[in-house]
Protein backbone atom coordinates (compact mmCIF):
# COMPACT_ATOMS: atom_id res chain seq x y z
CA UNK A 1 0.00 0.00 0.00
CA UNK A 2 1.18 3.08 -1.26
CA UNK A 3 1.05 6.25 1.22
CA UNK A 4 -1.93 8.26 0.81
CA UNK A 5 -2.15 10.85 -1.25
CA UNK A 6 -3.95 13.41 1.22
CA UNK A 7 -3.77 12.95 4.34
CA UNK A 8 -5.02 14.79 7.68
CA UNK A 9 -4.61 14.07 11.27
CA UNK A 10 -6.37 16.08 14.34
CA UNK A 11 -7.08 19.06 12.48
CA UNK A 12 -8.55 22.10 13.90
CA UNK A 13 -9.63 25.59 12.80
CA UNK A 14 -11.51 28.37 14.78
CA UNK A 15 -12.69 31.88 13.94
CA UNK A 16 -13.11 33.62 16.45
CA UNK A 17 -14.79 32.01 19.37
CA UNK A 18 -16.10 29.49 16.91
CA UNK A 19 -15.10 25.92 16.19
CA UNK A 20 -15.62 24.94 13.24
CA UNK A 21 -13.19 21.53 12.65
CA UNK A 22 -12.75 20.55 15.81
CA UNK A 23 -10.09 17.02 15.25
CA UNK A 24 -10.71 16.22 12.07
CA UNK A 25 -8.53 13.20 10.53
CA UNK A 26 -9.08 11.83 7.17
CA UNK A 27 -6.70 9.65 4.12
CA UNK A 28 -7.67 9.42 0.52
CA UNK A 29 -5.89 7.38 -1.27
CA UNK A 30 -4.72 7.53 -4.93
CA UNK A 31 -7.34 7.68 -7.82
CA UNK A 32 -10.09 7.99 -5.70
CA UNK A 33 -12.97 9.69 -5.42
CA UNK A 34 -13.49 10.83 -1.96
CA UNK A 35 -16.44 12.46 -0.95
CA UNK A 36 -16.67 15.03 2.28
CA UNK A 37 -20.88 15.12 2.68
CA UNK A 38 -21.78 17.41 5.54
CA UNK A 39 -24.61 20.53 6.17
CA UNK A 40 -24.03 24.26 5.64
CA UNK A 41 -21.15 25.23 7.37
CA UNK A 42 -20.11 21.75 8.52
CA UNK A 43 -16.52 22.76 7.96
CA UNK A 44 -16.44 21.50 4.36
CA UNK A 45 -14.76 24.57 2.55
CA UNK A 46 -12.49 25.03 5.75
CA UNK A 47 -11.15 21.66 4.97
CA UNK A 48 -10.64 22.20 1.38
CA UNK A 49 -9.49 25.49 1.70
CA UNK A 50 -6.73 24.30 4.74
CA UNK A 51 -5.69 21.61 1.99
CA UNK A 52 -5.17 24.20 -0.69
CA UNK A 53 -3.07 26.14 1.08
CA UNK A 54 -5.38 28.85 1.74
CA UNK A 55 -6.15 29.14 5.25
CA UNK A 56 -3.67 27.75 8.35
CA UNK A 57 -5.10 25.43 10.57
CA UNK A 58 -4.72 25.80 14.52
CA UNK A 59 -3.61 22.63 14.91
CA UNK A 60 -3.42 19.33 13.55
CA UNK A 61 -1.38 18.23 10.38
CA UNK A 62 -2.50 18.43 6.46
CA UNK A 63 -0.20 16.62 4.12
CA UNK A 64 -0.56 16.23 0.09
CA UNK A 65 1.15 14.13 -2.06
CA UNK A 66 3.76 13.64 0.73
CA UNK A 67 4.27 17.19 1.39
CA UNK A 68 3.33 19.68 4.10
CA UNK A 69 0.46 22.23 3.64
CA UNK A 70 2.19 25.14 5.51
CA UNK A 71 6.05 23.88 5.27
CA UNK A 72 6.20 23.16 1.61
CA UNK A 73 2.96 25.10 0.31
CA UNK A 74 4.64 25.57 -2.44
CA UNK A 75 5.53 22.12 -3.57
CA UNK A 76 1.38 21.16 -2.93
CA UNK A 77 0.20 23.87 -5.20
CA UNK A 78 2.52 22.54 -7.95
CA UNK A 79 0.49 18.99 -7.30
CA UNK A 80 -3.13 20.21 -6.66
CA UNK A 81 -5.97 22.35 -8.16
CA UNK A 82 -8.49 23.80 -6.19
CA UNK A 83 -12.46 24.44 -8.05
CA UNK A 84 -14.16 26.39 -5.50
CA UNK A 85 -17.56 26.76 -4.12
CA UNK A 86 -18.10 29.56 -6.67
CA UNK A 87 -16.72 29.55 -9.94
CA UNK A 88 -13.51 31.25 -10.30
CA UNK A 89 -13.31 32.47 -13.82
CA UNK A 90 -12.40 35.77 -15.60
CA UNK A 91 -16.00 36.99 -16.83
CA UNK A 92 -14.73 39.44 -19.14
CA UNK A 93 -12.08 36.90 -20.61
CA UNK A 94 -13.48 34.44 -23.48
CA UNK A 95 -13.71 30.22 -22.39
CA UNK A 96 -10.24 30.09 -23.65
CA UNK A 97 -8.70 32.83 -22.91
CA UNK A 98 -9.23 31.97 -19.58
CA UNK A 99 -7.61 28.49 -20.07
CA UNK A 100 -4.78 29.84 -21.60
CA UNK A 101 -4.36 32.32 -18.66
CA UNK A 102 -4.12 29.23 -16.74
CA UNK A 103 -1.90 26.98 -18.45
CA UNK A 104 0.68 30.21 -19.04
CA UNK A 105 0.84 30.86 -15.08
CA UNK A 106 1.40 26.97 -14.56
CA UNK A 107 4.01 27.21 -17.80
CA UNK A 108 2.77 24.40 -19.59
CA UNK A 109 3.89 24.06 -23.43
CA UNK A 110 1.73 25.06 -25.88
CA UNK A 111 -1.44 27.13 -24.19
CA UNK A 112 -3.24 27.79 -26.98
CA UNK A 113 -3.44 23.85 -27.85
CA UNK A 114 -4.04 23.37 -24.47
CA UNK A 115 -6.99 25.11 -24.03
CA UNK A 116 -8.56 23.66 -27.31
CA UNK A 117 -8.18 19.92 -25.86
CA UNK A 118 -10.28 20.66 -22.96
CA UNK A 119 -12.43 22.81 -24.65
CA UNK A 120 -13.49 19.97 -26.71
CA UNK A 121 -13.35 17.51 -23.87
CA UNK A 122 -15.40 19.85 -21.60
CA UNK A 123 -17.60 20.32 -25.11
CA UNK A 124 -17.30 23.89 -24.95
CA UNK A 125 -15.40 24.41 -28.58
CA UNK A 126 -18.52 26.13 -29.58
CA UNK A 127 -18.55 28.74 -26.52
CA UNK A 128 -14.83 28.82 -26.91
CA UNK A 129 -14.59 32.09 -28.01
CA UNK A 130 -17.63 34.05 -25.99
CA UNK A 131 -17.21 36.09 -23.19
CA UNK A 132 -18.06 33.78 -20.10
CA UNK A 133 -20.13 36.52 -18.80
CA UNK A 134 -22.57 34.98 -21.28
CA UNK A 135 -22.12 31.03 -20.05
CA UNK A 136 -25.07 29.80 -18.77
CA UNK A 137 -24.21 28.24 -15.08
CA UNK A 138 -23.65 24.87 -15.91
CA UNK A 139 -21.40 26.14 -18.97
CA UNK A 140 -19.42 28.50 -16.49
CA UNK A 141 -18.85 25.26 -13.89
CA UNK A 142 -17.61 23.10 -16.85
CA UNK A 143 -15.27 26.06 -17.97
CA UNK A 144 -14.12 26.40 -13.99
CA UNK A 145 -13.31 22.45 -13.77
CA UNK A 146 -11.40 22.07 -17.00
CA UNK A 147 -9.51 25.52 -16.11
CA UNK A 148 -8.52 23.31 -12.69
CA UNK A 149 -7.63 20.38 -15.27
CA UNK A 150 -4.62 23.07 -16.86
CA UNK A 151 -0.84 21.02 -16.35
CA UNK A 152 -2.71 17.74 -15.26
CA UNK A 153 -2.70 18.07 -11.17
CA UNK A 154 -2.11 15.12 -9.38
CA UNK A 155 -5.11 16.39 -6.60
CA UNK A 156 -8.37 17.86 -7.77
CA UNK A 157 -10.95 19.57 -4.74
CA UNK A 158 -13.68 20.74 -6.25
CA UNK A 159 -15.91 22.56 -3.59
CA UNK A 160 -19.24 21.88 -3.72
CA UNK A 161 -19.29 21.64 -7.44
CA UNK A 162 -22.94 21.23 -8.36
CA UNK A 163 -24.43 23.37 -5.91
CA UNK A 164 -26.60 25.93 -7.44
CA UNK A 165 -26.22 23.95 -11.05
CA UNK A 166 -30.07 23.31 -12.83
CA UNK A 167 -30.85 19.56 -12.80
CA UNK A 168 -29.28 19.56 -16.58
CA UNK A 169 -25.97 21.44 -15.63
CA UNK A 170 -25.72 18.90 -12.39
CA UNK A 171 -25.65 15.89 -14.56
CA UNK A 172 -23.03 17.16 -17.15
CA UNK A 173 -20.64 18.13 -14.13
CA UNK A 174 -21.21 14.66 -12.52
CA UNK A 175 -20.59 13.02 -15.98
CA UNK A 176 -17.16 15.31 -16.28
CA UNK A 177 -15.84 13.78 -12.91
CA UNK A 178 -16.75 10.59 -13.23
CA UNK A 179 -14.74 10.77 -16.47
CA UNK A 180 -11.58 12.93 -14.16
CA UNK A 181 -11.04 9.62 -11.85
CA UNK A 182 -10.81 7.04 -14.65
CA UNK A 183 -7.79 8.98 -15.81
CA UNK A 184 -5.94 8.46 -12.21
CA UNK A 185 -6.57 11.72 -10.70
CA UNK A 186 -7.45 12.08 -7.28
CA UNK A 187 -10.62 13.84 -6.29
CA UNK A 188 -11.86 15.58 -3.03
CA UNK A 189 -15.31 16.45 -3.27
CA UNK A 190 -17.29 18.03 -0.68
CA UNK A 191 -21.53 18.18 -1.09
CA UNK A 192 -24.11 18.63 0.87
CA UNK A 193 -26.61 16.60 -1.25
CA UNK A 194 -26.60 12.46 -0.23
CA UNK A 195 -27.29 11.08 -3.68
CA UNK A 196 -24.54 13.14 -5.24
CA UNK A 197 -21.88 11.33 -3.01
CA UNK A 198 -24.06 8.66 -3.89
CA UNK A 199 -23.25 8.88 -8.14
CA UNK A 200 -19.79 9.89 -7.63
CA UNK A 201 -17.69 8.80 -4.62
CA UNK A 202 -15.73 5.66 -3.86
CA UNK A 203 -15.79 6.43 -0.21
CA UNK A 204 -17.29 8.75 1.57
CA UNK A 205 -17.05 10.76 4.75
CA UNK A 206 -19.83 12.16 6.69
CA UNK A 207 -18.25 15.85 8.59
CA UNK A 208 -20.69 16.79 11.27
CA UNK A 209 -20.03 19.64 13.34
CA UNK A 210 -16.32 19.55 12.91
CA UNK A 211 -15.57 15.69 13.23
CA UNK A 212 -15.72 12.94 10.91
CA UNK A 213 -18.75 10.92 12.37
CA UNK A 214 -18.31 8.09 9.72
CA UNK A 215 -16.45 6.78 7.35
CA UNK A 216 -16.10 3.91 4.35
CA UNK A 217 -17.40 3.25 1.69
CA UNK A 218 -21.44 3.03 0.28
CA UNK A 219 -21.54 -0.60 0.91
CA UNK A 220 -19.65 0.04 4.28
CA UNK A 221 -21.98 2.66 5.13
CA UNK A 222 -25.07 1.14 4.69
CA UNK A 223 -24.04 -1.75 6.85
CA UNK A 224 -24.10 0.85 9.73
CA UNK A 225 -27.72 0.57 9.19
CA UNK A 226 -30.34 -2.22 10.23
CA UNK A 227 -30.42 -4.57 7.43
CA UNK A 228 -32.35 -3.90 4.17
CA UNK A 229 -36.48 -4.57 4.30
CA UNK A 230 -38.44 -5.47 1.05
CA UNK A 231 -40.92 -3.81 0.61
CA UNK A 232 -42.99 -3.46 -2.93
CA UNK A 233 -44.17 -0.52 -3.95
CA UNK A 234 -45.14 1.45 -7.30
CA UNK A 235 -42.34 3.09 -8.48
CA UNK A 236 -43.70 6.75 -9.69
CA UNK A 237 -41.40 8.61 -11.68
CA UNK A 238 -39.62 11.62 -9.94
CA UNK A 239 -40.37 15.33 -11.38
CA UNK A 240 -36.63 15.28 -11.99
CA UNK A 241 -37.10 12.48 -14.48
CA UNK A 242 -40.10 13.76 -15.73
CA UNK A 243 -38.10 17.05 -16.28
CA UNK A 244 -35.47 15.12 -18.09
CA UNK A 245 -36.90 13.29 -20.26
CA UNK A 246 -39.14 16.10 -21.33
CA UNK A 247 -36.80 18.46 -22.38
CA UNK A 248 -34.60 15.35 -24.02
CA UNK A 249 -31.65 16.18 -21.84
CA UNK A 250 -28.46 14.25 -22.78
CA UNK A 251 -27.29 11.72 -19.78
CA UNK A 252 -30.47 11.49 -18.59
CA UNK A 253 -29.81 8.10 -17.79
CA UNK A 254 -27.14 9.18 -15.21
CA UNK A 255 -30.30 10.76 -12.88
CA UNK A 256 -30.10 9.44 -9.45
CA UNK A 257 -32.88 7.53 -9.14
CA UNK A 258 -32.91 6.10 -12.53
CA UNK A 259 -29.66 4.41 -11.98
CA UNK A 260 -28.41 2.22 -9.08
CA UNK A 261 -25.84 3.40 -7.15
CA UNK A 262 -21.93 2.49 -7.87
CA UNK A 263 -23.11 1.80 -11.14
CA UNK A 264 -21.72 3.51 -14.04
CA UNK A 265 -24.58 6.09 -15.71
CA UNK A 266 -25.26 5.24 -19.38
CA UNK A 267 -24.85 8.28 -21.71
CA UNK A 268 -25.90 8.78 -24.50
CA UNK A 269 -25.21 6.70 -27.78
CA UNK A 270 -21.48 6.78 -27.61
CA UNK B 1 11.81 34.62 -13.14
CA UNK B 2 8.35 33.14 -12.48
CA UNK B 3 7.55 36.95 -10.88
CA UNK B 4 8.71 38.83 -14.39
CA UNK B 5 6.39 35.85 -16.36
CA UNK B 6 3.62 35.56 -14.03
CA UNK B 7 3.97 39.58 -13.76
CA UNK B 8 3.40 39.94 -17.51
CA UNK B 9 0.63 37.11 -18.36
CA UNK B 10 -1.22 38.83 -15.31
CA UNK B 11 -0.93 42.58 -16.77
CA UNK B 12 -1.71 41.62 -20.30
CA UNK B 13 -4.94 39.98 -18.88
CA UNK B 14 -6.42 43.07 -16.81
CA UNK B 15 -4.87 45.31 -19.72
CA UNK B 16 -7.62 43.16 -21.99
CA UNK B 17 -9.96 44.09 -19.25
CA UNK B 18 -9.53 47.43 -20.25
CA UNK B 19 -9.20 46.88 -24.08
CA UNK B 20 -12.69 45.61 -23.90
CA UNK B 21 -14.15 48.55 -21.83
CA UNK B 22 -12.14 51.40 -22.35
CA UNK B 23 -14.71 53.57 -20.91
CA UNK B 24 -12.89 52.78 -18.11
CA UNK B 25 -9.82 55.39 -20.09
CA UNK B 26 -12.89 57.91 -20.32
CA UNK B 27 -15.04 58.08 -17.63
CA UNK B 28 -11.30 58.46 -15.63
CA UNK B 29 -10.43 61.08 -18.05
CA UNK B 30 -14.22 63.10 -18.50
CA UNK B 31 -14.19 64.30 -14.78
CA UNK B 32 -11.16 66.22 -14.74
CA UNK B 33 -11.87 67.87 -18.60
CA UNK B 34 -15.44 69.21 -17.48
CA UNK B 35 -13.74 71.00 -14.44
CA UNK B 36 -10.79 71.82 -16.90
CA UNK B 37 -13.66 73.62 -19.34
CA UNK B 38 -15.44 74.86 -16.10
CA UNK B 39 -12.40 76.39 -14.40
CA UNK B 40 -11.05 77.87 -17.58
CA UNK B 41 -13.98 79.25 -19.34
CA UNK B 42 -16.38 80.36 -16.69
CA UNK B 43 -14.18 80.52 -13.03
CA UNK B 44 -10.87 81.67 -14.60
CA UNK B 45 -11.66 84.55 -15.72
CA UNK B 46 -12.11 85.61 -12.18
CA UNK B 47 -8.73 84.18 -10.99
CA UNK B 48 -5.86 85.79 -10.39
CA UNK B 49 -2.77 83.63 -10.42
CA UNK B 50 0.12 86.05 -12.02
CA UNK B 51 0.29 83.53 -14.56
CA UNK B 52 -0.19 84.68 -18.22
CA UNK B 53 -2.64 81.49 -19.37
CA UNK B 54 -4.90 80.02 -16.58
CA UNK B 55 -5.02 76.48 -18.50
CA UNK B 56 -1.41 76.70 -18.38
CA UNK B 57 -1.75 77.23 -14.62
CA UNK B 58 -4.26 74.59 -13.97
CA UNK B 59 -3.34 71.37 -15.93
CA UNK B 60 -0.91 70.08 -13.44
CA UNK B 61 -3.09 69.78 -10.67
CA UNK B 62 -6.04 68.43 -13.32
CA UNK B 63 -3.75 65.46 -14.18
CA UNK B 64 -3.25 64.82 -10.55
CA UNK B 65 -7.37 64.67 -10.06
CA UNK B 66 -7.23 61.93 -12.93
CA UNK B 67 -4.96 60.33 -11.31
CA UNK B 68 -6.55 60.18 -7.91
CA UNK B 69 -9.86 59.10 -10.55
CA UNK B 70 -7.83 56.51 -12.25
CA UNK B 71 -6.80 54.29 -8.96
CA UNK B 72 -10.06 54.09 -7.48
CA UNK B 73 -10.99 51.62 -10.59
CA UNK B 74 -7.34 49.83 -9.35
CA UNK B 75 -9.43 49.12 -6.44
CA UNK B 76 -12.44 48.08 -7.71
CA UNK B 77 -10.55 45.57 -9.48
CA UNK B 78 -8.67 44.23 -6.70
CA UNK B 79 -11.42 44.40 -4.73
CA UNK B 80 -13.59 42.41 -7.99
CA UNK B 81 -10.68 39.67 -8.11
CA UNK B 82 -11.04 39.27 -4.30
CA UNK B 83 -14.70 38.49 -4.22
CA UNK B 84 -14.35 36.48 -7.53
CA UNK B 85 -12.41 34.07 -5.96
CA UNK B 86 -9.72 34.90 -8.76
CA UNK B 87 -6.88 35.55 -6.24
CA UNK B 88 -7.66 32.93 -4.34
CA UNK B 89 -7.18 30.34 -7.64
CA UNK B 90 -4.04 32.24 -7.99
CA UNK B 91 -3.30 31.16 -4.44
CA UNK B 92 -3.49 27.84 -4.55
CA UNK B 93 -1.78 27.92 -8.03
CA UNK B 94 2.04 27.63 -8.42
CA UNK B 95 2.04 31.56 -9.38
CA UNK B 96 4.24 34.24 -7.71
CA UNK B 97 1.99 35.96 -4.99
CA UNK B 98 3.55 39.50 -5.41
CA UNK B 99 2.69 38.89 -9.10
CA UNK B 100 -0.89 38.68 -8.40
CA UNK B 101 -0.63 42.69 -6.75
CA UNK B 102 2.22 43.87 -9.73
CA UNK B 103 -0.09 42.90 -12.49
CA UNK B 104 -2.88 45.25 -11.26
CA UNK B 105 -0.07 47.40 -10.46
CA UNK B 106 1.54 47.60 -13.49
CA UNK B 107 -1.87 48.03 -15.39
CA UNK B 108 -3.09 50.69 -13.14
CA UNK B 109 0.13 52.90 -14.48
CA UNK B 110 -0.71 51.89 -18.06
CA UNK B 111 -4.51 53.02 -17.85
CA UNK B 112 -3.99 56.11 -15.92
CA UNK B 113 -1.23 56.96 -18.09
CA UNK B 114 -3.56 56.75 -21.06
CA UNK B 115 -6.11 58.86 -19.33
CA UNK B 116 -3.74 61.43 -19.02
CA UNK B 117 -3.49 61.61 -22.69
CA UNK B 118 -6.59 62.21 -23.27
CA UNK B 119 -6.53 65.18 -21.11
CA UNK B 120 -3.52 66.39 -22.72
CA UNK B 121 -5.02 66.56 -26.02
CA UNK B 122 -7.91 68.08 -24.64
CA UNK B 123 -6.05 70.71 -22.55
CA UNK B 124 -3.40 71.63 -25.98
CA UNK B 125 -6.91 72.21 -28.22
CA UNK B 126 -7.92 74.38 -25.32
CA UNK B 127 -4.94 76.63 -25.80
CA UNK B 128 -2.26 74.65 -23.62
CA UNK B 129 1.44 75.46 -24.84
CA UNK B 130 4.26 74.30 -22.92
CA UNK B 131 8.10 75.22 -23.72
CA UNK B 132 9.60 72.35 -22.32
CA UNK B 133 11.75 70.04 -23.75
CA UNK B 134 12.56 66.36 -23.54
CA UNK B 135 14.52 66.18 -20.40
CA UNK B 136 11.64 68.45 -19.23
CA UNK B 137 8.58 66.25 -20.50
CA UNK B 138 10.52 63.00 -18.96
CA UNK B 139 10.54 64.69 -15.40
CA UNK B 140 7.07 65.73 -15.93
CA UNK B 141 6.33 61.81 -16.45
CA UNK B 142 8.72 60.49 -14.12
CA UNK B 143 6.53 62.31 -11.31
CA UNK B 144 2.92 61.75 -12.33
CA UNK B 145 4.35 58.17 -12.48
CA UNK B 146 5.53 58.12 -9.02
CA UNK B 147 2.56 59.61 -8.04
CA UNK B 148 0.41 57.41 -9.64
CA UNK B 149 2.80 54.32 -8.03
CA UNK B 150 2.39 55.74 -4.24
CA UNK B 151 -1.95 56.33 -5.00
CA UNK B 152 -1.88 52.91 -6.74
CA UNK B 153 -0.16 51.21 -3.63
CA UNK B 154 -2.95 52.68 -1.37
CA UNK B 155 -5.72 51.64 -3.34
CA UNK B 156 -4.36 48.25 -2.69
CA UNK B 157 -5.59 48.19 0.64
CA UNK B 158 -9.36 48.98 -0.12
CA UNK B 159 -9.01 46.58 -2.83
CA UNK B 160 -8.30 43.63 -0.38
CA UNK B 161 -10.11 44.20 2.38
CA UNK B 162 -13.45 46.48 1.51
CA UNK B 163 -16.60 44.73 1.95
CA UNK B 164 -18.68 46.21 -0.99
CA UNK B 165 -17.93 48.18 -4.11
CA UNK B 166 -18.78 51.30 -3.28
CA UNK B 167 -16.20 50.98 0.12
CA UNK B 168 -13.45 50.24 -2.17
CA UNK B 169 -14.06 53.33 -4.53
CA UNK B 170 -14.78 55.60 -1.90
CA UNK B 171 -11.16 56.11 -0.14
CA UNK B 172 -10.19 58.04 -3.41
CA UNK B 173 -12.93 61.15 -2.91
CA UNK B 174 -10.65 62.73 -0.20
CA UNK B 175 -7.70 62.33 -2.53
CA UNK B 176 -9.79 63.74 -6.01
CA UNK B 177 -10.60 66.62 -3.54
CA UNK B 178 -6.85 67.30 -1.95
CA UNK B 179 -6.48 69.56 -5.22
CA UNK B 180 -8.75 72.07 -4.20
CA UNK B 181 -6.86 72.97 -0.93
CA UNK B 182 -3.62 73.40 -2.65
CA UNK B 183 -1.83 75.49 -4.95
CA UNK B 184 -3.96 73.65 -8.12
CA UNK B 185 -6.84 76.43 -9.00
CA UNK B 186 -5.81 79.33 -7.12
CA UNK B 187 -2.19 80.67 -5.58
CA UNK B 188 -2.69 80.14 -1.43
CA UNK B 189 -1.75 84.06 -0.63
CA UNK B 190 -5.72 84.48 -0.48
CA UNK B 191 -6.21 81.76 1.62
CA UNK B 192 -7.03 82.38 5.91
CA UNK B 193 -4.19 81.15 7.72
CA UNK B 194 -4.33 77.35 8.51
CA UNK B 195 -6.14 76.65 5.45
CA UNK B 196 -2.69 78.67 3.61
CA UNK B 197 -0.80 76.23 5.75
CA UNK B 198 -2.23 72.73 5.44
CA UNK B 199 -2.40 74.23 1.59
CA UNK B 200 1.65 75.09 1.27
CA UNK B 201 2.61 71.72 3.08
CA UNK B 202 0.74 69.41 1.29
CA UNK B 203 2.06 66.98 -1.47
CA UNK B 204 0.16 68.52 -4.39
CA UNK B 205 1.40 71.93 -3.87
CA UNK B 206 5.04 70.50 -4.65
CA UNK B 207 3.98 68.20 -7.61
CA UNK B 208 1.70 71.19 -9.03
CA UNK B 209 4.40 73.76 -8.89
CA UNK B 210 7.21 71.38 -10.19
CA UNK B 211 5.08 70.42 -13.15
CA UNK B 212 4.41 73.69 -13.54
CA UNK B 213 7.21 74.93 -13.62
CA UNK B 214 8.97 72.16 -15.85
CA UNK B 215 6.25 72.87 -18.43
CA UNK B 216 7.57 76.97 -18.24
CA UNK B 217 10.91 75.40 -18.57
CA UNK B 218 12.17 77.39 -15.60
CA UNK B 219 13.98 76.21 -12.61
CA UNK B 220 11.79 74.27 -10.19
CA UNK B 221 13.79 74.78 -7.45
CA UNK B 222 13.36 72.94 -3.99
CA UNK B 223 9.73 72.24 -4.87
CA UNK B 224 11.15 69.20 -6.76
CA UNK B 225 13.13 67.72 -3.82
CA UNK B 226 9.96 68.39 -1.79
CA UNK B 227 7.69 66.46 -4.61
CA UNK B 228 9.83 63.49 -5.34
CA UNK B 229 10.07 63.35 -1.46
CA UNK B 230 6.28 63.01 -0.82
CA UNK B 231 5.85 60.69 -3.66
CA UNK B 232 8.79 57.89 -3.27
CA UNK B 233 7.82 58.04 0.69
CA UNK B 234 4.56 57.93 -0.01
CA UNK B 235 5.27 55.35 -2.34
CA UNK B 236 7.40 53.43 -0.30
CA UNK B 237 4.69 53.53 3.02
CA UNK B 238 1.76 52.57 0.78
CA UNK B 239 4.04 49.34 -0.16
CA UNK B 240 4.80 48.61 3.33
CA UNK B 241 0.68 48.72 4.38
CA UNK B 242 -0.48 47.07 0.97
CA UNK B 243 1.57 44.02 1.42
CA UNK B 244 1.11 43.61 5.07
CA UNK B 245 -2.41 43.59 4.44
CA UNK B 246 -1.63 41.39 1.78
CA UNK B 247 0.05 39.00 3.46
CA UNK B 248 -3.12 38.26 5.20
CA UNK B 249 -4.46 36.87 2.28
CA UNK B 250 -3.21 33.58 2.29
Amino acid sequence: MNAPTISISGLRKAFGETTVLDGVDLEVQRGEIFALLGSNGAGKTTTVSILATLLLQDAGTAAVCGFDTTQDADRVRERISLTGQFAAVDKILTGHENLVLIAKLRSVPDPGQVADRLLEQFALTDAGSKRVATYSGGMTRRLDIAMSLVGSPEVIFLDEPTTGLDPQGRLEVWLTIKALAGGGTTVLLTTQYLDEAEQLADRIAILHQGRIIVEGTLAELKKLLPPAKKEYIEKQPTLEEIFLSVIGAPGAGASAAATPAGTPAEVGPE
Amino acid sequence: MKTLNDTVVLFGRSMRHIQRSPDTIITVAIMPIAMLLLFVYVLGGAIKTGSDSYVNYLLPGILLIAVATGISYTAVRIFGDTKEGIIARLHSMPVSRSAVLWGHVLTSLVSTALSLVVIFAVALLMGFRTSAGIGSWAAVAGILALFTLALTWLAVIPGLTASSIDGASAFAYPLIFLPFISSAFVPTDTMPGPVRFFAEHQPVTAIVGSIRNLFRDVPVGTDLWIALAWCVGGALIAYFFAMRVYRKVR
